[in-house]
């Protein structure tokens, strides 16, 4: 069962997340290639969920659990409200013109892709056994971690959001 | 028995749970229909559903036995959700034209996701290989986060249907959704404090200890502690919220919004939703259950306090003990039935909510509730580690004062004006500007 595939071993694991990570890396295309917002915000919905499940299959479930409460259900609601409120035109009206420079533009992000992977595959190709160990970002670990040494930014970071949570209901204030 | 199911492959013991899990409250969707018409209709002195399936035994007929001859057999209209299945599975799939058909099919899945979804760290019962489908490390939050995407569904589904009332009531459902899921995650986080575990079993352990710390026979359900009373209480009525049940049902109310964000799905769709809420009703019931009232105990007793301090008694301990532990899959099950009644019981009491009241009940009352909940609980903590269990219930009295104080300050009335006993005028903040002026002409002097 454990064939080669280039030097790598077929593992269970591998295979999932094989498929998780090609999920989500369809629909990041899907985002951008779609001509309705609508489709193209549940795609990265289905990006950041997928994410999350490739979080939980390398141990990391407090990573993954935050990427759903965060991301997945307060974030991408919020852009929902603002595409749906938004009542864009119909997809026909939103797709561009045949423009030739776009074939450039491609080729330039794939020779970013070529730079960036140039540097990271490497050193990530020998490891076939990933996953975080028991307890590594536990809630207790960051809790601790955030409550002794990182206070400070925790109190400020506290007092930003009072002043987004202040300023927002002011500016949606009716006049007394 | 045990030992073939724990050398299996872990995937298929995890599929073996959630078959556990999911069956069970796949059968018990028809029945609470059933239950909630019927309680319905006795509280509205009415019968309700007690038609269908009844048998009539032929009275003259050689192939029926004698001693069932002309006999009649009332089903109490058991049989009525099958019927209303079936209704549902026959009626026209209507779709109507220029819709956005690819979110119009997958909406009614995903308003149905969560509700399944939900349960999968709920112990519903001590057997550790067997529930809950999985005890990770976080599983309160992970309710919180599996509750927050019940909110796709229903936006989805408002948007999807091209029809302005149904956008209305998934708008409005949505800013229901998460205005409730916030003060329901502030009380669970007063429990995960309280209890300092977010695993559910962890919840449950702790809630098998003495109760308050210091009477050795009862346990400390949570329910039975101040700061679990303020909690539970408030997760009640954040939990009718996120379930879109009265009082809380404007988003489809039928007088406002023609059934909001479900008016364009028929037959299957509809009833998919129909499911997605019940199951979502028994699931956060039994989230309730766990988080406060015990879980899968019987009754707040601890049995082998009582071994111990009444050892002539053991026998019948020991058999309360068997009872508690072999049955608590039926106690959890009562718990949730138990809820789900207050459930029905709620919507034949209470009125709908208007709009701007279930707003400001969720943000004015709710949230800063269970704030002060929270910063209480924490206090109670530090004050019972520095002074002891009597500083606890000083300090905790002391803020409780305190934060009465606050709120009666920040809501005072201001000079001059009345209490207004019952809130149900509107006031209008830009108020159209007068129209012009009728000039009055007097027609017997402009005529000449």
């Amino acid at each position: 069962m454990n064939q080669s595939l280039g030097g790598v071993t077929i593992t269970p694991n591998l295979l999932l997340f094989g498929a998780l990570g090609g999920a989500a890396a369809m629909a990041a295309v899907g985002v951008v290639a779609f001509n309705n917002a609508v489709r193209s915000a549940l795609c990265l919905v289905l990006n950041f969920f997928l994410l999350a499940i490739v979080y939980f299959t390398l141990n990391a479930e407090m990573m993954g659990i935050t990427q759903v409460v965060v991301y997945t259900g307060a974030i991408m609601v919020l852009f929902l409200f603002v595409i749906m409120l938004l009542n864009l035109g119909a997809p026909q009206l939103l797709r561009d013109r045949e423009d030739p420079k776009r074939w450039l533009g491609l080729l330039l992000g794939f020779a970013l892709f070529a730079i960036v992977a140039g540097q990271i595959f490497p050193s990530l190709l020998s490891h076939t056994n990933i996953g975080a160990v028991d307890g590594y970002g536990s809630p207790q670990a960051i809790g601790r971690t955030l409550f002794t040494q990182y206070v400070l930014p925790f109190e400020a970071v506290s007092i930003l959001l009072l002043i987004g949570i202040v300023g927002s209901i002011l500016l949606a204030k009716r006049r007394i | 028995m045990a030992d073939w199911f724990l050398n299996l492959h872990p995937a298929w013991q995890a599929l073996f749970r959630v078959l556990l899990f999911v069956l069970p409250v796949l059968i018990l969707v028809p029945g609470s229909i059933w239950w909630e018409r019927r309680l319905l209709s006795w509280m509205q002195d009415r019968i309700g559903p007690n038609r269908v399936g009844n048998i009539t035994w032929s009275r003259t007929s050689r192939f029926v036995p004698s001693f069932l001859r002309g006999k009649k057999w009332h089903l109490q209209g058991l049989l009525q959700p099958i019927a209303d299945g079936v209704k549902l599975f026959f009626k026209e799939d209507i779709t109507p034209a220029n819709v956005d058909r690819a979110i119009y099919f997958i909406a009614p899945a995903l308003a149905l996701f969560p509700a399944f979804t939900l349960g999968a760290t709920i112990p519903w019962g001590p057997f550790r290989s067997l529930t809950p489908i999985a005890d990770v490390n976080i599983g309160v939050l992970y309710i919180i986060a599996v509750s927050s995407l019940g909110v796709y569904g229903v936006v989805l589904s408002g948007y999807a249907s091209n029809n302005k009332y149904s956008l209305l009531g998934g708008l409005r459902s949505s800013a229901q959704l998460i205005s409730y899921e916030l003060a329901m995650s502030m009380a669970l986080a007063c429990m995960v404090l309280a209890t300092g575990s977010l695993k559910m079993t962890g919840m449950i352990e702790a809630q098998e200890q003495a109760l308050w710390g210091v009477v050795p026979f009862l346990q400390n359900w949570h329910i039975l502690t101040p700061y679990g009373l303020v909690a539970g209480i408030v997760f009640f009525i954040c939990m009718v919220a996120e379930t879109n049940r009265a009082p809380f049902d404007l988003p489809e109310a039928e007088n406002e919004l023609v059934a909001g964000y479900h008016t364009e799905y028929s037959s299957m769709k509809f009833a998919v939703f129909f499911m997605g809420e019940y199951a979502a009703m028994f699931v956060y019931g039994g989230i309730l259950a766990t988080v406060f009232l015990g879980g899968y105990h019987m009754l707040p007793i601890r049995w082998d306090y009582l071994h111990q301090s009444m050892p002539s008694l053991s026998y019948l301990w020991d058999r309360f003990e068997g009872l508690d532990y072999w049955f608590s899959p039926i106690w959890f099950l009562a718990k949730c039935v138990l809820i789900l009644t207050t459930y029905v019981w709620l919507r034949a009491t209470l009125p709908r909510l208007r709009y701007d009241q279930l707003m400001s009940l969720g943000w004015k009352s709710l949230l800063p509730l269970a704030t002060s909940n929270l910063i209480v609980v924490a206090l109670w903590i530090v004050a019972t580690r520095v002074y002891g269990p009597m500083g606890g219930w000083a300090a905790v009295a002391v803020a409780a004062v305190i934060l009465f104080l606050l709120y009666k300050a920040i809501n005072r009335l201001k000079p001059g004006e009345k209490e207004e006993l019952a809130s149900r005028t509107i006031e209008m903040v830009d108020v159209p500007p007068a129209r012009r002026e009728v000039e009055m002409v007097d027609p017997a002097t402009q005529a000449g």
